[in-house]
């Protein structure tokens, strides 16, 4: 029955988002504040029509109602309770519901926290938002509906979800990648809605900003989730692939934070408008594109687990008519946005420009990286493959070009700058980071480049940062200097903090990869072995049997200078419903290394194919992420986002607060 | 009876990427196998090389990338020999030959085109902008003003 009525509610949100993408629009183009009006309601009521469809099957799902096939198909009874939750978006169907779940959600958060919005921008934004909303509710009920019963029989238990997704770090991922992907879909609705009303000007770019820090927030907390999950389940450590699935995500990432910068220059300077407008379109065409590879299986890979061919078509239709229809009106309205701030070569606007112009061209290296075999194979007939050395190739100077201006961009004044003076509080600085690098160099006695590159822009990144936030204190003596300090803005302290969360991940890859030790033996019980700098000893392997696995689980000890320092237990697991095998490391976690164990097969002689590794500097990739996440975070919390309620606290206080 | 049949599952389960018994006795013989390991695709994966992947097939080639090596080949000749047998796809890092070359142009060619626009819109903005470029009545100037500087 609940799960007839999610079933309903899904139609009738698909219903009420079709009123919500057509009344507000008419209302707004003809002035009719009543039709206009109906945008709100309708926004909630949609989100809390599509909330209870997907707690209808998240219900189906905790209950194990196998007369669902999609219950058959993604669950188990044996499975644990966190993991029969996750199952709900751990598949193709469910994984669509939380797509327009999340729709829905940003829809109604605009509608209810924009109230300082033009109320016909306002329908308007929601109408457009409503628009991608009907697309995929059509795209659900017509080919991927999560609520198909099974006939008769009921099969007794169902098949299962894919062993590979039973992991708390992937159990989250997929939701944050969608609030972010989802997240992006304002920023596009901002976009038409204001080539709809055929004006943008600074509050646009105030109202723009804090959506696309939040779509922002969660992509980067997204993708760093994915990235520490395939290091420490798919059993060699590794962190990133290149992978078409992971290129995905990482396309509107780097449009993202290209929009983030873009739209600064909108909110301050009232100049590179349409360029913005066209960023906010192109990031979200990322986001739906990514979608399409993703959901289609057009490039095969670890993570797609739907392609049907109808679907990939449906989403390609998708993202044609949002795209060709966006573009379309771009080019129609875009010259009328004339950019009004007037500034010089060397300002804070040019250096976030060309800051645009690397991310921008660096995320269609990795566009043109990923589709280039289907390119090839269907233009040139050659079937090849782009993986990860040529992605390290082309993406990585660009990246480094960026974090080296970094610094230097993010301490120059706005208009007209002077690159002598900037650059004094930084000439320290620099010389300190690059003698790190050659301190470096040298203690690694020479080899590849990449550590001390790394360090030095790292270095550089961090220290130039935290210069930055100690000249905004101002002149003064140091007590006043720290006053001050603290009631800096959150988005200063944001700005600063996301910048070291970059250098810090930037460390960390660098670092890992280049210092990665690696060895692969034949261990024996009872027997040590040395790697580098540790001691290794195999203490026993026994079988035990998990809840809906079995495993081969060894018990293995890690000794420096003769003291114990930790004991681990890397598994081989078998999931035999999914008939299908993972690995689990034993990973040691510490600030300068992780030890990685991985346990293989038992030898002929009795004993155990055995891999350890050494990584350096693991963990800085992901606190990087963790860090980036925190300026994003504080960054939303600067009040100069919330004016809404700025404005009403105005007015019941006629002092107000002081002007900043 | 399942017991038995779980531990045959167990058995089953894949070897590790690179097993003890694959790898050479010279140090510097198996560096570079590793090396070249790097940028050869397993055929039957997804998006993985043959140093990192499970699967038999790769770790077919990988004994013959080290039979190579032992025989003396170069690098290259590994690498052509791999090719030769399996064609390009087995490449990850894609040749620059033919239309392979946009793939790697792109980058820097649109860097260029990037730059060159970046740069003629930047020395444009030098100059004042007329006025009313916003499109904003008095009215709306009137409350942006009074949003912004809230």
């Amino acid at each position: 029955m609940i799960v007839e009525l999610g079933h309903f509610a899904l139609v009738l949100a698909a219903l009420v988002a079709i009123v919500q993408m057509t009344v507000p629009l008419v209302g707004a183009s003809r002035q009719w504040p009543g039709w206009m009006a109906v945008a709100e309601p309708a926004a909630i009521v949609q989100f809390l029509l599509v909330a209870f469809s997907f707690g209808a099957l998240t219900y189906a799902f905790v209950t194990s109602d196998f007369s669902l096939r999609l219950v058959i198909l993604n669950s188990h009874t044996a499975k644990p309770m966190l993991y029969k939750v996750s199952g709900v978006w751990g598949n193709h169907e469910g994984s669509m519901l939380l797509w327009v779940l999340i729709l829905a959600l940003f829809g109604a958060c605009a509608a209810v926290f924009g109230g300082n919005l033009r109320s016909s921008l306002k329908a308007r934004v929601l109408a457009v938002q409503s628009a991608i909303s009907v697309a995929f509710y059509g795209f659900i009920l017509l080919t991927s509906n999560p609520f198909t019963r099974q006939g008769m029989p009921v099969p007794m238990n169902g098949e299962d979800l894919n062993p590979l997704l039973q992991d708390p770090g992937l159990a989250f991922h997929p939701p944050f990648l969608y609030l972010g992907y989802v997240g992006l879909s304002m920023a596009f609705s901002f976009a038409i809605a204001a080539l709809l009303e055929g004006k943008v000007d600074a509050a646009w770019g105030r109202w723009v900003r804090p959506w696309t820090l939040a779509a922002w927030l969660f992509l980067t907390i997204g993708i760093g989730l994915g990235s520490w999950w395939a290091y420490y389940e798919l059993g060699w450590g590794g962190f990133w692939f290149w992978d078409p699935v992971e290129n995905a995500s990482f396309m509107p990432w780097l449009l993202a934070t290209a929009l983030l910068h873009s739209a600064i220059v909108v909110e301050k300077r009232e100049a590179l408008k349409s360029w913005t407008i066209l960023l906010a379109i192109m990031a979200f065409g990322f986001s739906l594109i990514g979608t399409f590879l993703v959901r289609s299986g057009v490039i095969t890979s670890v993570h797609a687990f739907a392609n049907d061919p109808e679907r990939g078509v449906f989403i390609l239709m998708i993202l044609a008519v949002f795209m060709g229809g966006a573009l379309t009106l771009y080019a129609a309205r875009a010259s009328a946005m004339e950019a009004k701030g007037v500034f010089g070569m060397i300002s804070r606007e040019s250096a976030l420009v060309t800051n645009n112009i690397l991310l921008a061209v660096a995320s269609f290296v990795v566009f043109v990286g990923t589709i280039w075999p289907l390119v090839a194979e269907m233009a040139f007939g050659r079937k090849l493959s782009v993986g990860a050395p040529f992605f390290d190739a082309a993406f990585t100077p660009f990246m480094v070009a960026l974090t080296a201006i970094l610094p230097v961009g993010a301490m120059l004044p706005w208009k007209r700058g002077n690159l002598r003076r900037t650059m004094q509080p930084l000439w320290g600085v620099l010389a300190l980071s690059i003698a790190g690098g050659a301190l470096v160099w040298v203690m690694q006695t020479g080899g590849s480049m990449l550590a001390p590159v790394g360090f030095v822009l790292a270095t550089w990144v961090t220290l130039g940062s935290l210069v930055d936030l100690w000249t905004r204190t101002g002149r003064g003596d140091l007590s006043s200097k720290l006053r001050r300090l603290r009631s800096l803005p959150g988005g200063d302290w944001g700005k600063s903090t996301a910048h070291i969360g970059l250098a810090i991940t930037v460390f960390g890859v660098s670092g890992l990869t280049a210092w990665e030790s690696e060895d692969i033996r034949v261990a024996y019980v009872g027997e040590r072995f040395e790697h580098a700098g540790y001691e290794i000893e195999l203490r026993e392997v026994h079988d035990v049997q998990g809840p809906n696995y079995i495993a081969t689980t060894a018990s293995m000890a890690i000794y420096r200078n003769g003291k114990e320092i930790a004991v681990q237990h890397p598994e081989k697991r078998v999931y035999p419903v999914a008939a299908m095998p993972t690995t689990e490391a034993g990973i040691d976690n510490g600030f300068w290394r992780d030890i990685y164990l991985v346990i293989g097969d038992r030898q002929s002689d009795g004993g155990w194919a055995v891999r350890t590794y050494v990584k350096p500097f693991a963990n800085w990739i992901w606190a990087g992420c963790i860090v980036m996440g925190l300026g994003g975070i504080l960054s939303l919390s600067d009040r100069r986002y919330r004016i809404a309620a700025g404005a009403r606290q105005r007015k019941s206080n006629a002092t107000g607060v002081p002007a900043e | 009876m399942k017991r038995l049949i779980l531990a045959l599952l167990l058995a089953a389960a894949p070897a590790l990427a690179v097993t003890p018994d694959e790898v050479l006795d010279d140090p510097a013989l198996e560096a570079r196998a590793r090396e070249i390991s790097k940028e050869l695709r397993c055929l039957v994966c997804r998006n993985e090389n043959i140093d990192e992947s499970n699967a038999e097939l790769a770790s077919d080639l990988r004994v013959l990338v080290r039979e190579r090596l032992v025989e003396g080949d170069t690098d290259e000749q590994v690498v052509d020999y791999v090719v030769g047998r399996y064609g390009e796809y087995v490449l990850l890092k894609p040749t620059t030959t033919g239309a392979n070359l946009i793939l790697w142009i792109t980058g820097p060619a649109l860097l260029l085109i990037a730059g060159w626009v970046g740069f003629g819109y930047v020395r444009g903005r030098r100059k004042a902008p007329d006025a009313s470029a916003t499109g904003l009545n008095a009215e709306e100037e009137a409350r942006l003003k009074d949003l912004l500087e809230e």
